[in-house]
């Protein structure tokens, strides 16, 4: 908590600069709302938003429980069969080069203003720092630790349970923390370009009322729903690698 | 008997010869030690004798059965202490175990009835990283022993301690050595280690390298610190010394 502080207080450092930038009338006050106003406007929605949070929530979390298994099966595969590396990486590295924004109307055309666009969205966006995390992983395996497994008669499948699959959590975490983050992006940007619900369409309609107090609210809150979901990786990190307390703690000592 | 049999393996890396036809066995109860410089092929003679490796030339024999290239037969404890850091001891000891499709809990507790004999009571729910040094290798050397195979292969077990700690483990290897009597092979390039521990040693020089001196400590055991400071350990370390500078 004490190393939190200084983060804490620049966050409420910035938060008084724009109350007051408001309240001054530097910035007129239909561009920018003020942080009370949009705190205001926040409590006013809250129904509204609980509402489209829900169906946001619902297109991430399918979005990203996909996206981590793909994630998984295309990172075991490519490493246990060399010769598919070679030949699935680059493809899926050109996934990752058009912009989400290009392809999210396409699959509106193909799949229509329902769910289905949107989680595959997400699930394009989702796999790739899944599988990039747990490849690099596989390979930062110590060598020795495989052949000690070798030489005591293991199998690929057992040296896969007790070496590479446990040694390679720590990446496959941080590419989970990056899918996490790009899980809401993924569903509010798609939601933009159709749909019937959600916070990306709340956020449309807001927009277009020039309503800015609530264009604000709805930001903060997807951050702090992407926030919150980045917390709950780390959550889970920390229940599936107890060991790292001791590694931090060893930090600390010295 | 002879339990552990190599038979003149010879063996290149791209195309540099790196061991050429290398012979030594094991006999029941004993500790031969290999002793040479760095780079001599010291760890390759184990890779092949554990049969991650394959030789160009020779093979090996375990209890008399060709085992060349065929893993999973005799302890072998690499060089690094290679406990995974994110299983407790109890789990990373147990392994060889577990491999075999032991279940989980009759492991640990065939693990656990060892902890004491090799001065590891009270680790068993620790994580490697809370161990020092010195408990980290017995934990190593558990872990080898729990493979039971029937002759072990120890890579340097001692040489990434400081001294004091190695002199400590050196006694205390001694004396669980005369307790479990497992054949075992061991590098060392420390001379006195050598001496200390071995019933014999054999001599890794040249480039390849190949045995060039087989030496008997003929020495009873256990070997206490006067022997390490008597006249005749200098004789042998004299030897040893002269051998070496012969190349």
């Amino acid at each position: 908590m004490k190393g939190k502080m200084p983060a804490v207080a620049a966050v409420a450092a910035l938060l008084v600069l724009w109350e007051l930038v408001c309240r001054t009338g530097l910035v007129p006050a239909f561009m920018l709302p003020s942080p009370v106003q949009v705190v205001q406007a926040f409590w006013a929605e809250r129904y509204v938003l609980l509402e489209h949070s829900v169906i946001t929530l619902k297109e991430a979390f399918l979005g990203l429980a996909i996206g981590v298994f793909l994630g998984c099966v295309f990172a075991v595969v490519m490493d246990h069969f060399r010769v598919l590396r070679r030949a699935i990486y680059p493809v899926l590295l050109l996934t990752q080069t058009v912009p989400t924004v290009a392809i999210a109307p396409l699959l509106v055309l193909w799949f229509g203003y329902e769910m289905t666009p949107k989680v595959i969205l997400i699930v394009l966006t989702t796999f790739f720092p899944v599988t990039v995390g747990l490849l690099e992983g596989f390979s930062s395996v110590d060598e020795d630790a495989v052949g000690l497994l070798r030489s005591m008669g293991a199998n690929r499948r057992q040296i896969f349970r007790y070496i590479k699959w446990p040694g390679a959590l720590p990446q496959f975490f941080s590419g989970l923390r990056i899918a996490a983050a790009y899980c809401v992006v993924g569903a509010v940007i798609s939601e933009w370009l159709g749909g019937f619900g959600g916070l990306g369409v709340y956020m449309t309609r807001v927009k277009k009322a020039f309503a800015f107090d609530k264009m604000f609210a709805v930001i903060f809150l997807i951050s702090a729903i992407s926030l919150g979901l980045m917390a709950l990786v780390s959550f889970a990190q920390r229940l599936s690698m107890p060991y790292r307390k001791h590694d931090i703690a060893n930090d600390r000592r010295n | 008997m002879k339990v552990l049999e190599v038979c003149s393996v010879s063996k290149r890396f791209d195309g540099r010869g790196v061991l050429d036809h290398v012979s030594l066995d094991l006999q029941e109860g004993e500790l031969v030690s290999l002793l040479g410089v760095s780079g001599v092929g010291k760890t390759t003679l184990f890779n092949i004798i554990s049969g991650l490796l394959l030789p160009d030339e020779g093979k090996v024999l375990l209890g008399g059965q060709d085992v060349t290239g065929r893993p999973g037969q005799v302890s072998y404890m690499l060089q690094k202490d290679l406990l995974l850091p994110y299983r407790t001891i109890e789990d990373t000891v147990s392994l060889p175990l577990l491999l075999r499709g032991v279940d989980k809990k009759q492991a640990r507790a065939q693990a656990n009835a060892l902890f004491a004999d090799f001065g590891l009571e009270g680790t068993q729910k620790q994580y490697p990283m809370q161990l020092s040094g010195g408990m980290r290798q017995r934990a190593a050397l558990l872990r080898t022993y729990l493979f039971s195979g029937q002759a072990a292969l120890l890579d340097e077990p001692f040489s990434a301690l400081d001294s004091l700690t190695k002199r400590a483990m050196h006694r205390w290897y001694l004396d669980v050595m005369e307790r479990i009597k497992l054949p075992t092979l061991f590098i060392t390039h420390d001379i006195d280690e050598a001496i200390l521990l071995s019933d014999r040693i054999c001599l890794l020089t040249g480039q390849p390298g190949t045995v060039s001196h087989v030496l008997t400590i003929d020495e009873p055991k256990p070997r206490g610190e006067d022997f390490a400071l008597s006249a005749r350990f200098l004789e042998y370390k004299k030897y040893i010394l002269s051998c070496l500078g012969q190349r």
